[in-house]
């Protein structure tokens, strides 16, 4: 699997530019993870929700859907692809160092 | 002492568990009583065809009392909350229900209401959905009388029972408007939440393909936040936009409101935590739950509830017996896929393995994953085996709960396409 430099640490990564190993993860590291998808700054909000798609990681061992997220986050749906334009399940996750979410089948 | 067995729901799952139960626990050693608010139970498979004028909405009717063994007592009382730590249901007249094991066969709600503007102007007059015998049946009238024009197929948000519905709508639009003879005048239009027609990735090369081949166009990763009935427009969560002379959506889907309003069972969705092996609930050890009313990571399917029957009636009778329950559904979900004009494909998954090629139940069988019109009559003979074999909890002859590996072609080791993935 590829790696990655992230605020001085090699991270491994999978093809999609998720973490493999959720443990790597630092806070230091996700401006510079936002920054290579395009978020050039992370505000209050933004760390609103990277602290609870941790929080859920942890304790459910895997990141919220974008409509869970917005039931329990505090940020409304609308304000989340504000926030993570495009798919903010996916991209909160990709910052937040933990594993693409699941979907449903 | 006689035990109290309480089912919550007289659908699917919650009538097959108590049949099986009933037949495999002797009546002076527990009792048995399922609780529903209605005493109607529609065979939601047939629910697709209904629009196309296939099925007379009358036929898929049934009452949920006759589905039922004698020594199952139906309770037509509508639920308010579970009390977990109380062992007791508390019904909506404030009466209560005491047990000693509970099942929780909710099954899925529909909250359309949940969709910025879905139920505003033009519900059910531009905008419908075939989930509902009420939609189903004003779908069928919108569709006759329509001449031309857009018509797009969108799913809100993932999870939705039986997801892959909506894309036989789509196939079933596609024969019903050339039969009409005005099928080049139907621009028809696939909306999903998803990356792709269909989340596995063989399933999808496959479904996707159908799709183009029957002129239907596709819209990815659309996240629907806002329908505009009036305007005849969906308008996705990042801005993008796409019009619409009819729609067919299929609506946000949550747990049922009892299970939302009892304390500790359910998620934020209202489906109920649950062990996805042994079936038994995250809320308590007496706490059991079955097909839709489930968080387990398997599709919504009456397939599902059917194969967790086998295993759940067991380890409902492992745990009175105060013996260790057996982690033994491995997420057998099982669709026939209507692909028009008489034809149907079907799939056959589970938690690990993805819908691939092949043969079902083995090697001589029904072909996997391919049209023929052999499928379609497996889908048609479905309804009888539904109301014969599915509810009574009976099993189907060499069609076992765990997924047969036989007839199968599965990707070998070491391939690029992944045999195993999480969901």
């Amino acid at each position: 699997m590829p790696t990655v430099t992230y605020a001085g640490t090699e991270v491994t990564v999978n093809d999609e530019g998720f973490f493999a190993d959720p443990a790597q993860w630092r806070p230091e590291m996700a401006p510079q993870i936002a920054a290579r998808e395009g978020i050039t700054e992370l505000s209050e909000r933004h760390w609103q929700v990277i602290k609870f798609m941790r929080h859920e990681y942890e304790a459910k061992g895997t990141g919220p859907t974008v409509r869970v997220l917005g039931k329990t986050s505090g940020v409304t749906v609308k304000e989340l692809y504000q926030l993570f334009p495009k798919g903010p399940a996916k991209l909160a996750a990709k910052i937040a160092g933990i594993p693409k979410p699941r979907g449903c089948i | 002492m006689t035990k109290r067995i309480a089912v919550l729901g007289g659908g699917t799952g919650g009538t097959l568990i108590a049949n099986r139960l009933r037949r495999l626990l002797d009546r002076a050693d527990a009792d048995i009583v399922v609780i529903d608010a209605d005493d109607e139970h529609i065979y939601q498979p047939g629910l697709l065809f209904v629009p196309f004028g296939l099925a007379k909405p009358g036929s898929l009717i049934r009452p949920r009392h006759r589905q039922l063994r004698p020594g199952v007592t139906f309770r037509r009382a509508a639920v308010d909350r579970v009390d977990v730590a109380q062992d007791q249901v508390r019904l909506a007249d404030g009466t209560t229900v005491d047990y000693d094991v509970l099942v929780i066969a909710t099954g899925a709600r529909l909250v359309p209401e949940e969709t910025e503007g879905l139920t505003g102007p033009g519900w059910m007059e531009k905008v419908f959905t075939f989930y509902t015998l009420d939609g189903a049946v004003a779908l069928e009238r919108a569709m006759s009388r329509f001449a031309g024009g857009r018509l797009i197929v969108a799913v809100m948000d993932m999870p939705v029972k039986c997801p892959v519905a909506p894309l036989e709508f789509c196939f079933l639009a596609d024969s019903y408007f050339r039969e009409r003879g005005i099928r080049d005048k139907v621009e028809l239009t696939y909306v999903t939440p998803l990356d792709g027609a269909f989340t596995k990735p063989v399933c999808n090369r496959e479904l996707s393909g159908l799709l183009k081949e029957k002129g239907v166009s596709v819209i990815t990763e659309f996240n629907t936040g806002e329908v505009d009935g009036a305007g005849g427009r969906l308008v996705s969560y990042d801005g993008r936009e796409t019009g619409f002379d009819m729609a067919v959506v299929v609506p946000l889907h949550s747990g049922q409101a009892c299970v939302q309003r009892s304390p500790g069972l359910g998620d934020e969705l209202g489906f109920v935590p649950t062990d996805p092996a042994t079936l038994q609930s995250k809320a308590a050890p007496n706490v059991f739950a079955i097909g839709d009313a489930t968080d387990v990571p398997t599709s919504k399917a009456g397939s599902v509830a059917h194969f967790e029957g086998e295993v759940l009636a067991r380890n409902i009778t492992r745990y009175l017996a105060g013996e260790p329950l057996a982690p033994a559904f491995d997420g057998h979900t099982n669709c026939f896929i209507e692909s028009g004009s008489g034809r149907a494909l079907l799939i056959d998954f589970n938690y690990d393995t993805e819908p691939v090629t092949g043969r079902f139940p083995a090697r001589i069988g029904l072909p996997l994953l391919r049209q023929s019109r052999l499928n379609h009559l497996g889908k048609l003979a479905f309804s009888w085996l539904y109301w014969n074999v599915l509810l009574p909890g009976r099993e189907i002859p060499a069609v076992r709960s765990q997924m047969p590996v036989a007839g199968k072609r599965l990707p070998r080791r070491g391939s690029p396409e992944p045999a195993r993935s999480p969901r």
